[in-house]
């Protein structure tokens, strides 16, 4: 009987996970279909993505200049014992361009920005300010969730540029600055070694998918949470703990796709 | 505001109901909810839909307003059936409606001005100064024309109802439904709510339905009340039939009687078992 038991819990819960996925796929769907206004009355957008975007700047500026300081450090004991010192800019860039950049700037965004969008959305439709906007025929998807969406996929691109630029600065700032590695080589093998389109485009382009997977986690939990503290509560940690996940799944499968080897 | 007389209330009194609501059944699954409901709201009237917590009175409401769709039966409103409709067909007739949330439903991230000016902005291609000019007459309407400025969150729960209350009204509905529009007021901004409800209604020429369960405060303005018990309509009437009846639930509710029809303890087994005591 306890087996039996066992089975119909696993079995329930898979068929919940495989409904949610369909019920989250179906509303990024309609945030699609809506996003219409959030383009033609374009400030609608311009709102959320101060909200969003301007407002996670200081914690992506701290977080990318120390990420680039202890870069730096460590980068440097390595390759002392190579006798490459001079290859710092090299490593500090690419790492911070292809992987360090787009992972860490959407980990803080979930964690930011994310929570903040579901906390947000859940505590609108516990007071029943999305069920008041549906009564006066105005679609909430339309008006509240997709200008939000597209805040974010814009914004989310920008703020990992912005932290691969500050981790280069505070790659420079311990090479160059502290530690003396010589500045002209330091910025001329950054520059023979990183590509416009295989590193700088890709690392956007990964920024730009966790974006879209944050932004519509972060959405779809607000929406569907329970109209109570606690469900706004537990949607609000399973947005940054899915998120997360999702962020390092996905990365894994586009580089995997994006650095074969190469 | 002066009242009107029942002379201009006449006025807009038409024969022609404005909703029909016939044999609706409604069930969540296998629980039957609403049963073989029938109400016919006519155009003009103060109507109130009675009835404890959990009688149904809620669902009755989000149907009217089509947020939900009966499993049996229609509901008509000027003359469309509001389940047959699309969702922009739905939106259509939603803009010819106002709904007042329980707690009011203010936009949070927005001020008093703005959230009265909301659908006007959503709906129509008024200019500003038209704008500004319907906001201020509908929150002087409410008597909080000095608050425009405010957020939600520096207003008073009675307040609050009443910005939410202009703003119900902002596009003139031909049918507005309050929700529970008495909870939790204090007794001068009971009266206030109590008394903008009727007022509006002869002014703006509307019907209001009224979901509630206060008795004392909704026979005062009503004009036809329908009691919910269990899915059904257990009795109907104006106020003053209502307050006559003898039938012993309506006399329980209107009177707040602790027991009755309605009774005091939740279906149990023996208090003497449960108290581990052997007779």
């Amino acid at each position: 009987m306890a087996l039996v038991n066992s089975v119909r819990k696993i079995g329930h819960r898979v068929i919940e996970a495989i409904w949610r996925i369909g019920y989250a796929t179906h509303f990024f769907v309609l945030i699609l279909l809506n996003s219409g206004s959030s383009f033609r009355r374009f400030r609608l957008t311009v709102k959320e993505l101060f909200f969003t975007g301007v407002m996670s700047l200081i914690i992506i500026l701290v977080a990318g200049l120390f990420v680039g300081v202890v870069l730096g450090l460590q980068g440097y004991e390595i390759l002392k014992r190579y006798g490459s010192e001079s290859a710092l800019g090299t490593l500090v860039a690419l790492s911070l361009l292809r992987e360090l950049g787009p992972v860490l700037a959407a980990l803080l965004f979930a964690g930011r920005a994310g929570s903040a969008m579901t906390a947000e959305i859940g505590l609108m439709k516990a007071s029943e300010q999305l069920a008041a906007m549906d009564m006066m025929a105005v679609s909430p998807i339309a008006r509240v969730v997709a200008p939000r969406f597209w805040a974010g996929v814009i914004s989310m691109p920008i703020l990992a540029t912005i932290f691969s630029v500050m981790g280069v600065f505070g790659g420079y700032l311990v090479g160059v600055v502290y530690i003396g590695v010589d500045e002209g080589s330091f910025w001329s093998q950054m520059q023979g070694s990183v590509e416009f389109q295989h590193d700088v485009m890709n690392g956007v382009f990964k920024s730009f998918i966790f974006g879209i997977a944050v932004t519509v986690i972060s959405l779809f939990e607000g929406f569907d949470a329970p109209p109570t503290a606690e469900g706004v509560s537990r949607a609000t940690t399973r947005t940054v703990v899915q998120s997360s996940l999702i962020i390092l799944l996905l990365d894994v499968v586009l580089t995997a796709l994006m650095f074969r080897g190469n | 505001m002066r009242a009107p007389t029942n002379e201009q209330e006449n006025l807009f009194v038409s024969p022609q109901p404005l909703v029909e609501i016939r044999d609706v059944n409604f069930a969540y699954g296998s629980r039957a909810i609403l049963k073989g409901i029938n109400m016919t709201f006519h155009k003009g009237k103060v109507i109130a839909i009675m009835g404890g917590s959990g009688c149904g009175k809620t669902t009755l409401f989000r149907l009217i307003a089509g947020a939900l769709s009966p499993t049996k039966g229609e509901i008509k409103i000027d003359g469309q059936v509001m389940h047959e409709l699309d969702q922009q067909g739905l939106y259509a007739m939603r803009r010819k409606m106002g709904v007042l949330f329980q707690f009011g439903a203010l936009f949070t991230d927005m001020s008093v001005y703005d959230n009265v000016a909301f659908q006007m902005r959503e709906h129509t291609d008024l200019p500003e100064e038209m704008i500004h000019d319907l906001v201020m007459m509908k929150l002087q309407t409410v008597g909080l024309r000095g608050t425009h400025a405010l957020m939600p969150s520096e207003l008073s729960g009675g307040m609050a109802r009443r910005v939410a209350l202009a703003r119900t009204i902002a596009l003139d509905p031909m049918l507005i439904l309050y929700d529970e529009p008495f909870t939790g007021l204090d007794p001068i901004s009971l009266t206030v709510v109590g008394d903008s409800i009727r007022r509006l209604n002869s002014a703006l020429g509307t019907t209001s339905v009224v979901v509630t369960h206060d008795v004392q405060e909704s026979m005062k303005l009503v004009d036809y009340i329908y009691f919910i018990s269990d899915g059904v309509i257990a009795a109907e009437g104006t106020p003053e039939e209502i307050q006559a009846s003898d039938k012993s639930f309506v006399h329980q509710f209107v009177h707040g009687e602790r027991d009755g029809p309605v009774p005091f303890h939740y279906p149990s087994g023996s208090y003497m078992q449960d108290l581990g005591v052997s007779v």
